[in-house]
Parts: structure tokens; C-alpha cells; sequence
């Protein structure tokens, strides 16, 4: 990897920041936004440094072509990504389907922030968190990452687009005003400590009626344009050449079924997961921002005597409901910790239930951290 | 015996087989339109990237054309291939759709990526009517007629000239033809292919079964000779005044000029900034 692109070295760095040199150790070749708080430090990061490797940012008319901008890019061979918040994805939404159904690889930031509608553009919420998975139309599964400090922005911003490129999907990550906006030590490794992938693309040559660039679920090679592939992108329902069918359902069951087992064949490599409960008794389970909070309550409990553990999900999406159950099956209690009304928690309840009692603990105010305290309350009150 | 095969048989995808155009659509005369300048031009399919919306005149490339074709959400093609183009500067990225696809839904991505001036072509197939979801009324619609969502008349006034949008907006390339000017449409695309800029192309074409039909216009062969009756060149339609030029198409290359464009603009910013040519304050271009 190009020396230019890794700055590396120790830093007290914003979390913003560090997501745009993150994207720069990665590979990444064009960005596209429209201005948003709490996510433009990213995009004029990224304005500055990417024409000083060749590649450059646009700013858009709208959320809607910056994503289209970014998959075409990508069509185009280039690594690509877009930064944004909650209203942003909103209007990105068809497209990020469009990506998903051609198998686009791209990636998207999402610094959450107070929510619904325009709420509070400069407080972080884990509010956008359901909508990554289930905000466009259909069944599709998709890749979703949670940094939790300034250093994972930049380790994570580098993981997706590895993961973007290897599944060719769109790849979110789900940061929020906190992290992004949180200043901390950055360290980034030399280049050579990085790893970096690029997805892989049909042997130069192969006559492009022969080339299954589709549907595979081991993740087909990508016909990218301007290599002579002549390739057929549609994101109607297509078979593995491409090739349109709007009449047959057994195709439409195979555009659905197969999209979907790409990302769930290669859950266990995509998981990733920080554990650290064992013989807890009781296991706080969050994510991003949240788990620094859970993390101080349960070394607080521990001094306290109390059995209490962590679970902190990176990877929300496909949900590592895998890591859940075997975690439950393990503790007594689980208590789910969101900046949220508990969006996530469903799906953890649905998991661990059959183990373990499970309970939600909610923000005391939506948009606030919970306080260790008051998770130490709560975890007194179910080991009582 | 030898087989006949049409002389523009060899742009065609091999895969396809039959047209998805209902009988008497001008999507046909566009489609062989765009490959003769192509072939006039000398050009190879794999010079080109197409870009296609949602809509009749969007299946013109997708899957018709023998070369890399991204078929993409309804009013965006614009915004795809603004990022094809960044990405593969030396193709030519053409955009084919239609007047709902380009100027109701995706207006602004018409309008904006003309003010950039960025390389690429842009036919749009303008039939005044929503055809494949069954004859709605768009905003070429005129103004009274009945549509299956304006039962009593649509009630607005709608676009009689979108060149006149995009020449306002600032691209280097305008011309309108209609489907009875298959000679002079097939002339100004293969300017528009040429064009340092964003090059802009309004077809009017005629969609005898969800307009035609409806409107009482006629059949295909009756609605060209309508559009060849109400065509006027530029030239002549100067001398006319607007009362004269009501319910007149004008016809012709409106603005063919040479003016900065993106692509070239930001290939040397990124020169300058990657320190690759010192940093020259142009005091010229305010």
C-alpha cells in the first residue's frame, strides 16, 4: 500500500478524522457526500487528502446521487465510499438496495444522530440501528460495524472496506455523534501492517458471454466496467449472467435466496465480536459508544464482588445471534444496554431467552450515555 | 443461401431475442439512431458505458446494447454515471431515459449535472406520457389532456421545453429532433458523443398505444406526420412570433459551445494538490 495513503504514527486524533484516514489506509479512491452534521469532519477530511493520492470527494446535489455516484464509481472499479447521518441514509435507502441486488462494493458511514426526523444533529444515538438492516425494501442481509472510539474508526473504516470488497456488498458503519466527535490516542500501524483487499474481478480476456458475474454465493468476480465484459447491470431480478426475468418466480427466489446466503454462508468470518464474561453471572451486552459505559459498571461490579461480565457486538449485522446464544447459555442474567428505546434487544431477548433471563436497561434521556451508576443499580437489582 | 442480418445486428447483445417496444414506438428509431452514430463515428461498443433509468425508453440499452450497461433506479441514471464517469474518465458514458425519468423525478439531477459540465451524453426520450406503468400524465404532458391519473384533464401547466431547462442550467450541448428526424438526431448525437461536456439530447417520440391511443392523436405513422407538420427550425421559428410558435416544436442544435468541464477541472486540481504541477493562481477565472 501507497506510503502516502497510511500516515503512520501515534495521534490524539477525532473520531471523524480518524474514519477518513481509516479510508485512506484502506484504498479507498472516491468518496461522494452532501454536507450533514455530526459527519462532515469526515467528508472534508477526506476532500483535503484524497486528490493528494489521486483520487477525490464530491459533494453532491443530494444523499440520493451521492450513493449513486458511489456505486457507479465502484462499477468503475474504484473503492468507494460515502459519509453521512440518519437523514442522509433515509434518502439513500432504494440505492443502498439497488447496491446490495448488483452486488455492489461500497461504503457507507452512518454518525448516527438525535432522532426521528432532523432531531439533534450534534447528539449521538444508536437510533438508525434497525435501519441499516431492514431500511430498504425486501429481504436482503447486510454487513454492519460498530466503533466504539477514535482508534476503531479508523480499524473499522479499514475492516469495511475489506468486507466490501470480499463479499461485494455495501458495508455500514454505524458510528454516532459520540464516537465520531470523540477525541482520543490514535495509533496508526505502517502500511505493511494493514491488510487491504480488492475484489476480485473476471480474468481479463474471458468472453464475456461466459462470464457469471451474479448471484454466487461464495461472492461471483466482478465484471467491473471499462474491461470489456459487457456487462449486463440490472438490479430487476437477473440470473448469474445477468440476463433479466421478470416472469419466472423460481428466479426471483434464487435473487433473493442467494443475495441473502452470500452474507450468511461467511456470518462466522464476518462476526466479530469482544467477549470477556467468563463465569459472569450476569453479562452486560452492547455496542459502540455504549459498551464503554457497560465495560466501567462491570469492573465497578467486580470490585463489588458481583459476577458481572461483557458482551460488545462489532459486527450488529448479520446478527451474531450464534454469539448471543452461546454467551446465554453460559450466565444467568443478560442485561441489553442501548442509546436507544431497544432496538437491538429483540433480537438479543430472542436469542437468550431460552437461557437466561433477559432485561432492557434504556438511556435515562434518550441521547445519553447510560451513567455506570445507574447500570450498577440495575445489576444490583437482578442479582438480588 | 446467405442469412440477412441487419448492418447494426453486431451491437446487439447476443443474448437477446425479441424487442419489449409495443409496435409503432420510437424507442426503435432512437435505438438505431444512437448505433449509427456510433458506428459513423468509427466507435467500438467497449468505448462506452450506458446508464438507463426506470421506463420504456431506459430499455433502448438495458439490455439491448452489446456493451457494460448499468440499469439503475428510477431518476438516478444521471447520478450513476456522474461516478462511472470519474472513474473511467476516457469512456464515453452515455445516459438514455425517458421525460419522467430525467425531468420529473430526476430533475435535479439533470439540472445540477449540467451546471458541472461533466463529459457525458444524455438522450432523452421525451414521449410526454408515463408508458410503462400504463399512460399517467407526466410533465410534458399538455395541459387539458386526459390521463389515466387525470381522468377530467391534467391541470397543470407542464414543460414545453426542457432543452430550453438545460441550456439554462449551462451545458455545452442542446439539440431537439424529433422521431420523424431520425438523419439529423443520428448528426447531433454524434456531436453530442464528441462533446467535451455534458451534451444534451431531447427526442420527442411517439408512444402510439398509451398516448396516442388515449389522446386521440392517431397511430404511429399519424403522429409522426404530426410531429413532421409541426416541426420548425430554429432558424425559421426566429422569425415567428410567440403567438405563431404556440403548439410548434422547435427543432435543431441550440447551443454548441466550449466552456470549462468537470472532469478535466478536477483531473488538475488533483494534479496541483498530489504536487504533481506547482499551484498556479489563475486570476482569469474568477
Amino acid at each position: 500500500m501507497d506510503e502516502k495513503r497510511v500516515h503512520t504514527g501515534r495521534y490524539f486524533m477525532m473520531g471523524n478524522v480518524a474514519c477518513a484516514e481509516g479510508a485512506l489506509a484502506a484504498g479507498c479512491e472516491f468518496a461522494a457526500g452532501y454536507p450533514i452534521t455530526p459527519a462532515t469532519e469526515i467528508a472534508n477530511h477526506l476532500a483535503e487528502k484524497l486528490p493528494r493520492v489521486g483520487g477525490a470527494f464530491f459533494q453532491m446535489e443530494d444523499e440520493i446521487s451521492s450513493i449513486a455516484a458511489v456505486i457507479g464509481a465502484s462499477w468503475a472499479g474504484k473503492k468507494a465510499m460515502t459519509v453521512t447521518s440518519g437523514p442522509g441514509i433515509s434518502l439513500m435507502l432504494e440505492n443502498i438496495g439497488f447496491a446490495i441486488g448488483v452486488e455492489t462494493p461500497c461504503v457507507i458511514v452512518n454518525v448516527q444522530r438525535g432522532a426521528p426526523t432532523t432531531g439533534m444533529p450534534t447528539i449521538g444515538i444508536q437510533g438508525d440501528m434497525v435501519q441499516a438492516k431492514h431500511g430498504s425494501h425486501g429481504d436482503y442481509e447486510i454487513i454492519a460495524l460498530c466503533p466504539s472510539s477514535p482508534q476503531e474508526m479508523f480499524d473499522h473504516t479499514v475492516i469495511a472496506f475489506n468486507y466490501a470488497e470480499r463479499y461485494r456488498t455495501p458495508v455500514f458503519l454505524l458510528s454516532d455523534a459520540f464516537v465520531g466527535h470523540m477525541r482520543e490516542e490514535v495509533v496508526i500501524p505502517e502500511a505493511e501492517k494493514i491488510e487491504t483487499v480488492y475484489r476480485n474481478i473476471p480474468e481479463p480476456g474471458t468472453d464475456p458471454l461466459k462470464v457469471k458475474g451474479f448471484l454466487d454465493e461464495d461472492v461471483a468476480p466482478m465484471p467491473i466496467f471499462g474491461k470489456g465484459f459487457k456487462a449486463h447491470v440490472t438490479s430487476s431480478c437477473h440470473d448469474e449472467y445477468g440476463k433479466r426475468n421478470l416472469i419466472d418466480i423460481s428466479a426471483l427466489d434464487k435473487f433473493v435466496r442467494r443475495l441473502s446466503n452470500k452474507i450468511l454462508k461467511h456470518k462466522e468470518e464476518i462476526t466479530l465480536v469482544e467477549r470477556d464474561y467468563e463465569d459472569a453471572e450476569i453479562v452486560l451486552v452492547s455496542y459502540g459508544g455504549v459498551s464503554r459505559a457497560a465495560a466501567a459498571a462491570a469492573s465497578q461490579a467486580r470490585k463489588r464482588g458481583i459476577p458481572v461480565g461483557t458482551l460488545r457486538l462489532i459486527t450488529v449485522w448479520p446478527f451474531p445471534g450464534e454469539e448471543i446464544e452461546k454467551m446465554a447459555r453460559k450466565t444467568k442474567q443478560v442485561i441489553v444496554l442501548e442509546n436507544n428505546l431497544g432496538q437491538v434487544y429483540p433480537y438479543i431477548k430472542a436469542e437468550a431467552a431460552h437461557f437466561a433471563e433477559v432485561s432492557f436497561l434504556p438511556p435515562k434521556l434518550v441521547g445519553e450515555i447510560q451513567d455506570p451508576e445507574d447500570i450498577l443499580k440495575k445489576i444490583e437489582e437482578v442479582s438480588k | 443461401m446467405n442469412e440477412l442480418v441487419h448492418p447494426y445486428h453486431c451491437f446487439i447483445r447476443p443474448t437477446v431475442t425479441h424487442t419489449t417496444f409495443c409496435p409503432g414506438c420510437g424507442d426503435g428509431t432512437v435505438a438505431q439512431s444512437i448505433l449509427r452514430a456510433i458506428d459513423g463515428l468509427g466507435m467500438d461498443m467497449d468505448d462506452f458505458v450506458f446508464v438507463s433509468g426506470i421506463g420504456c425508453a431506459a430499455w433502448i440499452p438495458s439490455p439491448f446494447f452489446n456493451a457494460d450497461v448499468l440499469h439503475t433506479t428510477h431518476g438516478r441514471p444521471i447520478a450513476f454515471a456522474f461516478g462511472i464517469k470519474m472513474g473511467l474518465p476516457d469512456k464515453k458514458v452515455m445516459v438514455v431515459s425517458g421525460d419522467g425519468d430525467l425531468v420529473a423525478i430526476g430533475g435535479n439531477h439533470l439540472i445540477q449535472n449540467a451546471r458541472r459540465n461533466i463529459e457525458m451524453t444524455v438522450i432523452c426520450v421525451n414521449n410526454g406520457i408515463y408508458g410503462m406503468t400504463g399512460g399517467q400524465a407526466a410533465p410534458t404532458t399538455p395541459m387539458g389532456v386526459k390521463t389515466t391519473t387525470t381522468p377530467y384533464g391534467t391541470f397543470e401547466n407542464f414543460f414545453e421545453d426542457i432543452s430550453g431547462l438545460v441550456i439554462a442550467a449551462g451545458a455545452s450541448f442542446v439539440a431537439r429532433w424529433t422521431t420523424a428526424h431520425p438523419r439529423q438526431l443520428t448528426n447531433s448525437i454524434k456531436k453530442a458523443i464528441q462533446k467535451k461536456g455534458f451534451a444534451f439530447i431531447e427526442v420527442l417520440s411517439q408512444c402510439p398505444v398509451q398516448f396516442g391511443r388515449k389522446m386521440g392523436t392517431g397511430n404511429a405513422v399519424q403522429m409522426l406526420e404530426d410531429y413532421k407538420k409541426r416541426s420548425i427550425s430554429i432558424k425559421e421559428a426566429k422569425k415567428l412570433s410567440p403567438e405563431e410558435l404556440r403548439d410548434r416544436i422547435v427543432v435543431g442544435e441550440f447551443v454548441d459551445l466550449d466552456k470549462p468541464e468537470m472532469v478535466e477541472e478536477v483531473t488538475r486540481m488533483i494534479r496541483r494538490a498530489s504536487g504533481e504541477v506547482q499551484e498556479v493562481v489563475d486570476a482569469g477565472r474568477g
